[in-house]
Formats: structure tokens, sequence, C-alpha cells
């Protein structure tokens, strides 16, 4: 257990973690479309054999990986994410999404850049689709971690589960939310950060920290907002349906496109399958690309989705029900 | 009968059966199906795959990947042949609850990957060449790619990584039928001359007559027990339709069926 905060990249702790399986586990390849870390020049070193860098080609990355995968060898395939999904959809797709449905596949998509964590890079580099075009595939388990200690946890769960995957990665060092791997149940796939009162806050990734930032606050001052992190994109439905019935309204957080099949399609989803009555607001990015640098607060702020507007958008439910009731 | 005659006549067997295929389901794709006949009987009766029917899986099993699966129906009546699956399967193909639908998948036993979209097949081969290096395995990696299928840019990916990589273990195999769906591929995306573009990534290449079983198995032969740290394409020059009056060398072809009744006519011709 470890109950300090320390503040590091995802992606550090998933190569160091698979590093360290490497020198037990001969079958584990690491794959690279020219992408590097500082945790990864160890790797690179210490596994020559074992560590391909194809180049910067995210295709043939898929398909190599799915290649070796085939032959029984555990493969990370690591790339900036908004690349390796969406330039290589179509080899994840038929060489994975397909593929698997005969063969055992244990391919680990592990991509880094999710939603506007390359900020200051602009709209290309900015990933605000892959929760939505991942999670229509059948047979690939999606992973959105919010902080480190989700990403490392991956690692037993990725050798685990024999299976296509694809965990997307910020690309900014963040403090953990967690303090152990022992809080990460994949196959749930969520947890409940806060319990609210009325309304709950639901989001993945990046936003989870904002929207606890928001929920602590609010706790402060006497609101009980709940918050719930979602880090595997197909969660356990009965398990969330139970934490989601008490609430009135819940409010999906990402860094995503509204309403097209990212996080706020996958709860309105669940709600209408549970035949839950509860509200549900979408905050996220409207219909168009952000080409503003500065950073990622001046796109939140752009996006209507800074820590005011998440803050404004709570309160003003939390007004209205007050004056309805 | 000397052995390349018998396979002369399994070719011809193989060229009837599929006709039948093509008769039972038109929307399989004939004129491609036709180019590569030889090519799949020098692979599995000439003695250059190694496989086993009854276990489709061996370790030590070459890997057939075919790239080209639109081009593959031809391929069904070898399998059955073989014991891959019954004979009498090749009488559903693409019928109600048959497992060969006109374009094969991974639900086939002896079909390696699924291929209905092209250019994956030579990137997914270069993962399993690396794989079979990594397990010591002396098995090799071949793939069937059609010519417009070079078209596709990942192909190229593969192409620059399997001689990077010096995966001698992978046989690259282009049916080099020169149509395409609207026309010939000259006028399409020229592609000539095609051995000297996989020379200058590093390739070791051959180019034969696609349709001549001896040359397909003599130049297979010598990629086999040539470990020189270079992948190897094979151009087997083809003519699409190959053999069929009316099909073969029209620049439509790809999209052609044959009627049900030109086809008992080609297969009373063929007796």
């Amino acid at each position: 257990m470890n109950d300090t905060v320390s503040v590091k990249t995802m992606r550090d702790a998933i190569i160091s973690a698979v590093y360290e399986k490497m020198f037990h586990n001969d079958r584990i390849f690491f794959l690279a479309a020219d992408f590097g870390a500082p945790s990864l020049d160890k790797l690179r070193e210490d596994f020559p054999e074992r560590f391909i860098n194809v180049g910067i080609a995210e295709q043939n990355l898929v398909n190599v990986a799915a290649g070796l995968a085939g032959e029984g060898f555990i493969v990370y395939a690591y790339a900036i994410t908004g690349f390796l999904s969406m330039r290589a959809y179509e080899q994840i797709r038929v060489n994975l999404a397909l593929s698997a449905q005969h063969r055992s596949l244990n391919v680990n998509l592990v991509g880094v850049g999710a939603g506007v964590s390359y900020d200051v890079a602009g709209p290309t580099h900015h990933c605000l689709e892959d929760i939505s075009i991942m999670r229509t595939l059948p047979n690939i388990v999606s992973c959105s971690p919010c902080d480190w200690v989700t990403a490392e946890s991956f690692v037993d769960f990725s050798i685990e589960c024999n299976v296509p995957k694809y965990i997307r990665l910020d690309g900014k060092p963040l403090p953990n939310i967690y303090m152990s791997c022992d809080q990460i149940n994949w196959q749930k796939g969520f947890n409940e950060l806060a319990s609210g009162d009325e309304s709950c806050f639901v989001s993945t990734g990046y936003m989870t920290h904002k929207a606890l930032e928001i929920v602590n606050e609010l706790s402060q001052q006497g609101h009980n907002v709940g918050l719930i992190d979602i880090f595997n994109l197909a969660p356990d439905e009965d398990t969330l349906a139970e934490k989601l019935e008490k609430y009135t309204r819940i409010f999906t957080v990402e860094e995503g496109f509204k309403d097209r099949g990212g996080l706020d399609s996958l709860m309105r989803s669940i709600l209408g399958r549970k035949g839950l009555n509860v509200e549900l607001k979408s905050l996220g990015f409207a219909d168009k690309y952000i080409f503003k640098s500065g950073g990622r607060d001046v796109i939140h702020e752009e996006a209507s989705l800074s820590k005011k507007h998440l803050l404004s958008a709570v309160n003003n439910k939390t007004e209205l029900s007050k004056t309805f009731n | 009968m000397n052995d390349i005659q018998k396979l002369k006549e399994k070719a011809k067997w193989v060229k009837a059966e599929t006709l039948k295929i093509h008769k039972l389901a038109p929307e399989s794709r004939i004129a491609s199906s036709l180019s590569d006949i030889e090519t799949f009987v020098a692979l599995y009766y000439g003695g250059i795959l190694n496989y086993d029917p009854q276990n489709v899986f061996s370790q030590d099993r070459d890997r057939f990947i075919v790239s080209k699966g639109h081009g593959a129906v031809s391929m069904y009546p070898i399998l059955a042949d073989l014991g891959f699956f019954a004979k009498e399967e090749l009488e559903n193909v693409g019928q109600k609850d048959s497992f060969l639908c006109v374009i094969p998948d991974t639900a086939v036993p002896g079909f390696e990957t699924i291929n209905g979209s092209l250019g994956h097949g030579l990137g997914v081969a270069c993962g399993v060449a690396i794989a079979l290096k990594r397990k010591n395995l002396d098995s090799k990696v071949y793939v069937l790619c059609g010519d417009g299928e070079l078209n596709e840019g990942a192909v190229w990916e593969g192409v620059m990584f399997a001689a990077c990589h010096k995966l001698d273990n992978l046989v690259f195999i282009v049916d080099n039928n020169q149509i395409s769906m609207l026309g010939y591929q000259k006028d399409i995306m020229a592609l000539d001359p095609l051995d000297s573009k996989f020379k200058a990534f590093g390739w070791e290449t051959a180019s034969v007559d696609g349709h001549d079983i001896e040359q397909l198995i003599s130049a297979l032969t010598l990629f086999k027990t040539n470990d020189n740290n270079r992948p190897k394409a094979l151009i087997a020059n083809t003519r699409k339709g190959n053999g069929v009056e009316g099909l073969q060398d029209h620049p439509m072809s790809h999209v052609m069926t044959l009627k049900p009744d030109r086809i008992d006519e080609i297969l009373e011709k063929m007796k």
C-alpha cells in the first residue's frame, strides 16, 4: 500500500511495470511507432530482442503486433493515441477485433495523449474521438485510467486477460488519485470516489482530477456531490446501476465530443438499459475542433469545460431543483 | 504421368471445382480466383508448404496468409481435398449455415487470418516471421497478395519493415494479374518494373510465369533454401480470369460473373 501522492506519467508507470515483467516472462514484446518515454530507454537497452521500433508506421505497428500475438506472444503496441486509434483503425478492426473472434490475441494498444493532454500541439494531436470509435468495436477492451496507479495496475490485468485491449493515457504527469493497485478492479471498471446526495459526476481520464477538485470544494461548503471514475469503458452495469440509482442527475465529464458515442453515450445507454430515471447532463466538447494555443486550461475555457463551467453546471441544476421542489 | 503432369491435372480439377463454386455463389470473384490456382497448387501439392490438416495449428507448419481474400475461393477445393474440412462442404459455399463465405475468414480451417480488406497480410506476416524466429522454428511465412493490392500504402510499411528486420523466412507472392476492379493496373497505378522496386528495398526477387507450376515450384524451392537475411518476393505473372474465354484479360473481369449455362459449357469442354 502506497499512501503518498506522487506526480508521474501514466506511460512511465506502465512501461516500468512491463519492463519488470519482461525479466520473468519471455513471451512479452514491446513495439513502438518511434515513440519514447524516459522509462523506455532501459527497456530498449535490456531487451533489444523483444523491443521493436517499427518506425512512424502505426498501421504496421498494429499488423506486426497482431502477427506476434497470433503466435502466442503478449504484445504492447505503443504510440501517440490519436494516431494509434485513428490512423490504424482498420488494422485494429480487421486484425484485432475481427480476428479475436476466432483467435486468442493479447495485443495491448497503449496510446499516449488522451483528450487534450497534448494541449499546445494543436488539434491533430488532440484526441477527442477515440472513446467513441474504440467502444464501437466488439472484442476489444477499452480502458481510460485517471492516474498512474490505475495505469500500472493495467499491466497485471493485460497479461491475465488474453484479448485485444486499448488503453488511452494522459500525456501529462499527474498525481495519483488511488493509493494502491488493489483499488482497481478491471472487471468492475469503475470506482465511486465520492458519494453524493442528488448529483454525481461521472468522469474518465484527466477529467476525474478536475471533477474531484470540484467535489472536494463543494464538500467543504457542505454540498455532497458524488463522483464516479470510469476506467474500463465497458464497466459492470449491475454494480454501476446500484451506485447510480440513488441520484437525481448525473453529469458526465469528458475530454471528448458530446453526444457522439463517448462517455456520455455510454452512460446514457446504461441508464436506459437499467431503466433508471436519472437525468443526464453531458459536459464535453461541442461539435468543433479547437485551434487555440495557451494550454489545457485555455482549451477547457473555450470548450466550456473549465472548473467554472463545471461548477456552474452543477450549481444551476441544484438551484433549479430547489426552485421546482 | 510424371509429377508435373499430375500437378497440372490437379490444377485443372481445382479450376473446375472453382467454377462450380462460382455457379453456386455468383458473388465470388471468379476472375481473381482463377489467376492464383497454379500458385495454390504449387504451394500445397508441390512440396513447398508444410501443413497438417489434422492439426491445423501445429507449431512447425508453414504459415500461409492469403492477403487477396477476394480471390481465394479456389483454395477451398484444395483444403477440402487435403482434409482440412469435408469435401461435401464445397457444395454449400455462400449458402445458409455454411462456414464457407465467398471471402475466406478465420472460421475456415486452413486460413490463418481474415483478409477481405486489402493490404493487411504482409504486415501481419512480418509479426509472424519475427515470432517464428523468436521460437527458433524453421517454418516460413508465405503471403499471397494481388498486384492491385499493392496500391495500399500499408503494404509498403511491411515491405520496408521486412527488409530492415532481415526476415528471410518470409515469402511474398504477388499474383501479378495486371487488372484490378476498374481496368488495367498500368492505367490506374503503374507499378512496373515491379521486381526492381522490391530489390531497391533490399528484397530478393524472382519473376515467373504464374501459370507454370514447374517454374513456381522451382523459384519457391530456391527461396526456401536461401537464408540470406533478405525477405523474398515472387512476382507471379498471371492472367486474370485465366483460361476462360471472354473473361481472360477482359479489363472489367473483376466484376464479371459467369452464367450457370456458360459454366456448364466450360466444364463440359474441360472434360
